[in-house]
């Protein structure tokens, strides 16, 4: 990434900034109904109004499948702040979801 | 060998395959369609390529031509065969992919532009993945399932589908996922080609071949005393048979091709046609006719001994005849050989000028041995020679060990049988030939084994040549002496006398001697001729001379004799006239008294 000395102010004001989210999905299934589920608890809990999410079905559009390099399903992305994450799997594991999403739960724990 | 009936067994079927001579047809056995490579001799090897509809694991270590296979399988089905692909590429970028394969002769942004090739290069990077519990591939499946359909792709090639093991935590998720992934594959009818890295003790280092049962490929990039060798096997082939040898196979300019290297057996045709060795004396040695057409040629002598000379008549010998030669040099450049050939009084450059001879050259050390000898024989299949020179089969020797040249002459020399065409080869032996042995021990495989020499003597070394053997003809046992004239090679014959072997200086001086002293011999026999005619005439003239003296006494005798009788008439005369004169005497009487 190159980006050692961005990486430290961001950390710093990440409770401040804005999060654009990408939820990948394929279908409703068992596992994406419990993401989306989890993706909802955690923003809502963690991010408060600082976040955006934008749910994609690639069954409805395989062709962004591609472009955002998924491959497992679920897929969430951390456009923003940058550097991009990704983040598989169903969202169950809260500690690291926070984790991938930058935000620690010990700095923003109350 | 080839077999003509319908529906045969398995065995026949691989009889008819690996039949070295020409290329054989490609059969389609029945149950299992075939979908060719394109690779030039791996659908001979596998009898028409890989299963249709079905995934094709490759397997084989880094740098050793999967991802090249992979592409040329896409490039030819899209351009020869009417089926667009898919690469899934898990290593490689697609710039760096387009880049690669640009190195065969392939445009994939062209096939891109046409919709007849789609890259996705399908990337991974474990550091930036967090997992956070369960979750399935098929962003994979989709992604995929969008690129076929996008171009109605019929093939897809994933490269390397391993990396996902580095890229995602969770194996068992994962094998499972893949597991899906080939059965949905196959359910989609693509035909697929799925590389994975070779593992220890595996094929796979993930064991992917427990997924993939069809058709199993391992590519072997081998490197033995710096010089690596591409060498290529198909492991498994449900449902078909195929040829199980390893087999060398070549990734240059042209592409990749593999030579199935089948030993033809020994059941070629044995010409009985003979063709000129292009020197006349030599041809003289042999029953005035020359070696047989198909035979296999040793030239063996030390530095400078003249086998390249020898090699060069042959060839100009051959070319003369109006038959296409094929040169391999090996240690002298075109140039250089035609140059130093000029010397000699051979117009190498005039043949070359206009078709019949051809020149290929390379550097052994450059090569693994099995690439040398694919490229040699796929330079034969194209160029199709009626005579081969290869020279010298010594500096092979620096490609390989010793075996393996063996084997690889052995090929080779089938190879070349099964095709009529008459070789020659010239060996660079070291110290004392006439032990008779090679470093290489061909012996066995060669037909004609010329021995060229290099004496000293009274401080000049002279060349000498001598047939060795020469199967199925008679020839000449002489050393013969070997002279390089600006007008080719002269033979002649050597003195052989009381102190060995003369040649050269020696030789002049020796035959200077020998006329000498047979002029001397001559004046001798001169001499004591005219001596035995002097002592005849001698004698003669003795015999003359008594006779002479005894005609001379016969003649006395004669005379005395007739002179008595004379004397005796006249005593009877004078007797006669006495008593007449005495009248009354009676001749009795006057006998008494008297």
């Amino acid at each position: 990434m190159g980006e050692a000395d961005d990486l430290a102010p961001d950390a710093v004001r990440g409770g401040l900034r804005t999060y654009r989210l990408r939820l990948y999905v394929a279908g409703q299934t068992r596992r994406s109904l419990a993401a989306i589920a989890n993706l909802d608890r955690i923003c809502k809990e963690h991010l408060a109004d600082r976040y955006t999410v934008e749910l994609i079905d690639l069954l409805e559009k395989p062709q962004l499948a591609a472009g955002d390099q998924i491959l497992a399903i679920p897929t969430l992305i951390r456009a923003l702040p940058e550097p991009a994450r990704r983040i598989i799997g169903d969202l169950s594991n809260t500690e690291r979801v926070l984790v991938g999403l930058d935000l620690s739960p010990a700095g923003n724990g109350p | 060998m080839t077999c003509a009936v319908p529906g045969s067994g398995p065995a026949r079927e691989a009889a008819a395959v690996l039949s070295g001579a020409g290329r054989p047809a490609i059969r389609r056995p029945p149950g299992i369609a075939k979908s060719p490579t394109g690779v030039s001799g791996l659908d001979e090897l596998t009898g028409g390529g890989l299963p249709a509809g079905r995934a094709t694991l490759v397997c084989g270590g880094p740098g050793c031509g999967k991802t090249l296979l992979g592409a040329t399988f896409l490039v030819k089905g899209a351009t020869e065969h009417g089926e667009p692909g898919v690469f899934a590429s898990f290593e490689e970028r697609r710039d760096d992919l387009v880049e690669n394969v640009a190195s065969l002769g392939y445009d994939l942004e062209d096939l891109i532009a046409r919709r007849l090739l789609v890259i996705d290069h399908v990337r991974i990077e474990r550091s930036e993945i967090e997992e956070t519990g369960e979750y399935d591939l098929e962003g994979l499946f989709i992604r995929l399932g969008f690129a076929i359909d996008t171009i109605g792709a019929k093939r897809v090639v994933l490269d390397t589908v391993e990396t996902l093991f580095a890229g995602l935590g969770n194996a068992t998720i994962l094998r499972a996922e893949l597991r899906r992934l080939f059965g949905w594959l196959k359910d989609k009818g693509v035909t697929t080609i799925i590389t994975g890295e070779r593992g220890e003790g595996q094929l796979t280092r993930h064991g992917l071949e427990e997924y993939v049962s069809d058709c199993v490929i391992l590519l072997d990039h081998r490197v033995a005393d710096q010089v690596s060798t591409r060498r290529l096997r198909v492991v498994k082939y449900r449902g078909s048979a195929h040829g199980t040898n390893e087999y060398p196979f070549l990734i240059d300019e042209a592409g990749i091709s593999v030579m199935p290297l089948t030993s033809a057996g020994l059941d070629y045709a044995a010409s009985g046609e003979r063709i000129s060795t292009g020197i006349p004396e030599l041809d003289e040695m042999m029953g005035g006719l020359g070696y047989f057409r198909g035979s296999t040629i040793l030239v063996s002598g030390m530095a400078g001994s003249g086998k390249s000379a020898t090699a060069a008549h042959f060839a100009n010998a051959a070319c003369g005849r109006g038959e296409r030669c094929l040169y391999f040099a090996f240690e002298e450049s075109p140039a250089q050989i035609v140059r130093n050939m000029r010397s000699i009084g051979l117009d190498l450059r005039g043949w070359v000028d206009r078709g019949f001879l051809r020149f290929a050259a390379n550097r052994p050390s450059l090569q693994g041995l099995e690439m040398h000898l694919a490229r040699m024989l796929r330079d034969v299949e194209v160029i199709e020679p009626r005579a081969v020179v290869v020279d010298p089969i010594s500096s092979l020797m620096t490609a390989g060990l010793g075996s393996d040249v063996h084997a690889m002459l052995l090929r080779l020399i089938d190879h070349l049988k099964g095709r009529a065409v008459t070789a020659l080869f010239t060996n660079l032996t070291h110290g004392n030939v006439e032990q008779a042995r090679t470093d290489v021990e061909v012996s066995s495989l060669i037909d004609t084994w010329l021995l060229l020499m290099n004496r000293e003597s009274d401080g000049e070394y002279n060349r000498q040549l001598y047939i060795l053997k020469s199967r199925g003809m008679p020839h000449s046992n002489q050393l013969r002496e070997f002279l390089l004239t600006e007008e080719g090679i002269r033979l002649r014959p050597v003195h052989v006398g009381s102190g060995g072997v003369l040649t050269g200086s020696a030789r002049l001086a020796q035959e200077a001697k020998e006329e000498a002293a047979l002029l001397l011999r001559r004046r001798e026999v001169e001499r004591r001729e005219r001596e035995l005619a002097r002592k005849r005439r001698q004698v003669e003239a003795r015999v003359e001379a008594l006779r002479a003296e005894m005609e001379t006494q016969e003649e006395e005798l004669h005379q005395l004799l007739a002179e008595a009788a004379a004397r005796e008439r006249q005593f009877e005369r004078e007797r006669e006239m006495m008593a007449r004169s005495r009248h009354a005497a009676v001749p009795g009487a006057g006998e008494n008294d008297g």
